[in-house]
């Protein structure tokens, strides 16, 4: 994975609470093999109609918005069901980062594991970034993940928190299972001891 | 971290600190998977992956493939798949099985059915065990007293080439819920009630124990249910310390311990437990006796009202986002506030899911149906959770009931759940539906769900609208 530093570009605010990923990535898109096509179906059934058409009111398909690199999210994003999809989705359309209140726990890894930084702010925060970023003429925002600050115009800055495991692991870009497979005596060693204390936990083949 | 012999250990904490490989910092450890469960769907680019890196599986014996989410589920089952997306993926799934050495229930498998039915039927899940499976209802397996819980793709081929997760140590939390639940009401009542309490993500970054009398008093199905759903409010784990109603299910199921074995596993689970002095981050208590039939308006599973009540008021909310969220979802369920929500006419009715599949969910519909019809404006489903209960079920006569009343009686999946296969919602249909998610377009673009249990789903079948449980003869 190549390392996450920094993202700059256009933030678009999308402040409806608990969206799902469902809505995210709609179930039609989900019958691949492989991780490709998925930015057509970002947000499909808020970009377009029944006739697919592209619904004017939606923030993306304002030609101010319509290239986020950042989204400003609303509580609880992420919600629902596990699919990885919904992140790959959200990288193939170019965004690297969202910023919110909250973020639903397996979607939240899905993000670190795929090089798209979610970052909790305050609600404050949140409402005062989506309210810059509102206006066409101030929708950039820089988010350094090296410092952990947010620039937004006129000079507004923030700082964020961030897990330091998964920061690093941005910043380096690194596979995570190569990672682990630095520790693979330490998990045959742990298998060794589990299954002598509870033989029925070893698994057998049928 | 806690101690690994200090008394104030929770079971989860138990649970994470018996399957740490080495801890990475304060927050993280490397977490031993003892099973992982594989679906169609979500796994497809994690073999992918393996591939291309030219890595093994770690442990395949220790994965377990089911195919569920795309399966067509018309009452004569074919090998054959119409849909050429799912037909793909299907075979996808079962060339990588085989590549990896994986133990596959493929479509006309005997065993066949949802994932986190069938995983509990078979005696795979065991008490004490972490199990990780490319689906957020994972924690299902909390029933068993296993901690299961939901991972992506990504942490799917983590499993698959590491046998392990790097894991996010979650707070915890207990909800007690002590008394005898009324009649009429159920455990998806009960998990329903909680969401509303604590809201959508009031259990996000928790592991959720579930203790008191009125959950002893549950069968394991009904734990189950509990376990399953409370993902809905944001929980990554769910437990329920085993007990005698575990030990009775899982004695002689296919895949558990036997004869010694079995003997010596049962001691050891028997001290699976937290300990009496504990430390919750969190405690909610709730009195079973004041639990009602439920039934959900909205389009987020904490959009719920008693079925004895009337939609909503946005005007009436003080939180401007979740005013929003209530207008919005109005307009989509084309809800008017105000009105009484027992006068909603529906036009689907849905039994099945992973929440609401089992056995005794079937028996508690059949209940309220038998000698009744589905109104005529009506089409309805069920859709057993596995193979083994739509067997169980014909062995009870449970399937004539439903063909009786007019439910399509159908093969087991995931089905209108998701509406991944044929199975969907025309635009703008209404459903009563013992699933877990009412999201909008969950179960067909345009679709407007309502959830509920069971028993209260054949109660709308019947009426043609939501109805109360309540209100049909109970014997
Ligand atoms: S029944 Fe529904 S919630 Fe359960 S695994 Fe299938 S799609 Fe997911």
């Amino acid at each position: 994975m190549e390392p996450l530093i920094e993202v700059a570009g256009v933030a678009a605010p999308l402040p409806q609470a608990n969206v799902d990923t469902d809505v995210i990535m709609p179930k039609q898109f989900l019958k691949g093999i492989t991780r490709d096509g998925l930015a057509r179906g970002l947000f499909y059934d808020l970009r377009f109609d029944s006739a697919g058409r592209p619904r004017e009111d939606f923030i993306l398909n304002q030609s101010a918005y319509h290239d986020p690199a950042i989204l400003i999210v609303g509580p609880n994003f992420g919600c629902g069901s596990s699919r990885e999809h919904a992140v790959w989705g959200l990288k193939q359309f170019g965004v690297r980062c969202l910023l919110g209140a909250s973020f639903a726990s397996i979607f939240q890894d899905n993000c670190f594991r795929n090089g798209v930084l979610p970052i909790a702010l305050s609600v404050d925060q949140v409402g005062r970034l989506q309210g810059i970023c509102s206006d066409p003429t101030r929708n950039r925002l820089r988010v350094d993940l090296l410092h952990q600050c947010i620039s937004a115009h006129d000079g507004v800055t923030m700082s964020f928190d961030c897990d330091a495991l998964r920061r690093d692991d941005l910043l380096n870009g690194r596979d995570a299972i190569a990672s682990t497979l630095q520790f693979c005596a330490d998990i045959r060693d742990f298998e060794r001891v589990h299954w002598a204390s509870k033989p029925w936990l070893m698994p057998v083949r049928s | 971290m806690s101690a690994i012999d200090d008394r104030t250990r929770t079971l989860y904490d138990k649970l994470v600190d018996a399957h740490t490989v080495r801890s990475i910092d304060d927050s993280h450890v490397l977490l031993y998977v003892d099973r992982h469960i594989i679906n169609e769907y979500t796994s497809p680019q994690a073999f992918a992956g393996l591939r291309e890196s030219g890595r093994r599986a770690w442990r395949p014996e220790a994965s377990f493939a089911i195919v569920d989410h795309v399966n067509p589920t018309a009452a004569h089952r074919t090998r054959a798949i119409a849909d050429a997306e799912a037909a793909r993926q299907v075979d996808y799934f079962e060339s990588n099985c085989t590549e990896f050495g994986i133990e596959l229930v493929g479509v006309l498998d005997a065993r066949q059915g949802i994932e986190h039915v069938v995983v509990p039927e078979l005696g795979i899940a065991l008490p004490g065990m972490v199990i990780a499976c490319g689906d957020s209802h994972t924690t299902t397996y909390g029933a068993v007293g296993a901690l299961g819980f939901g991972i992506g793709t990504s942490d799917v081929e983590h499993v698959l080439a590491t046998q392990t997760v790097v894991y996010t140590r979650l707070r915890n939390m207990r909800i007690r819920i002590e008394g005898r639940l009324p009649v009429g009401v159920t455990a998806k009542d009960v998990v329903m009630t909680i969401i509303v309490r604590i809201g959508v993500a009031g259990a996000t970054g928790y592991a959720v124990e579930f203790t008191g009398s009125a959950i002893d008093a549950l069968d394991l199905s009904g734990r189950m249910t509990v376990c399953n759903m409370i993902v809905e409010a944001g929980a990554r784990g769910a437990l329920i310390a085993p007990d005698s109603t575990v030990f009775d299910y899982l004695e002689r199921r296919p895949r558990a311990p036997r004869g010694n074995a079995w003997r010596d596993a049962r001691r050891a689970w028997e001290s699976l437990h937290s300990d009496s002095e504990a430390v919750f981050e969190k405690d909610i208590i709730l009195d079973a006796g004041e639990i009602v039939p439920l039934v959900s308006w909205g389009t987020s599973p904490d959009q719920v009202v008693a079925i004895t009540e009337c939609v909503p008021d946005p005007a009436l909310e003080s939180d401007a986002i979740r005013r929003r969220g209530m207008e919005r979802a109005l307009e989509y369920m084309d809800l008017k506030s105000g009105s009484p929500i027992e006068s909603v006419r529906i036009d689907r009715a849905f039994i099945g899911s992973c929440t609401n599949g089992r056995i005794e969910d079937l028996r508690s519909a059949a209940h309220i149906l038998k000698g009744r019809k589905v109104a005529s404006h009506v089409r309805a489903m069920v859709v057993p959770g596995s193979s083994q209960v739509r067997a169980a079920a014909e062995e009870e006569g449970l399937d004539r009931i439903f063909s009786a009343a007019g439910f399509e009686w159908r093969q087991s999946g995931c089905s209108m759940c998701l509406a991944m296969n044929d199975d969907a919602l025309a635009p703008g249909e209404r459903c009563a539906s013992s699933t877990n998610r009412n999201f909008e377009g969950r179960q067909g673009r345009g679709g407007r769900t309502h959830l509920m249990s069971p028993a209260m789903v054949a109660a709308a079948a019947v009426a043609g609208k939501l109805a109360d449980v309540r209100s049909f003869d109970q014997d």
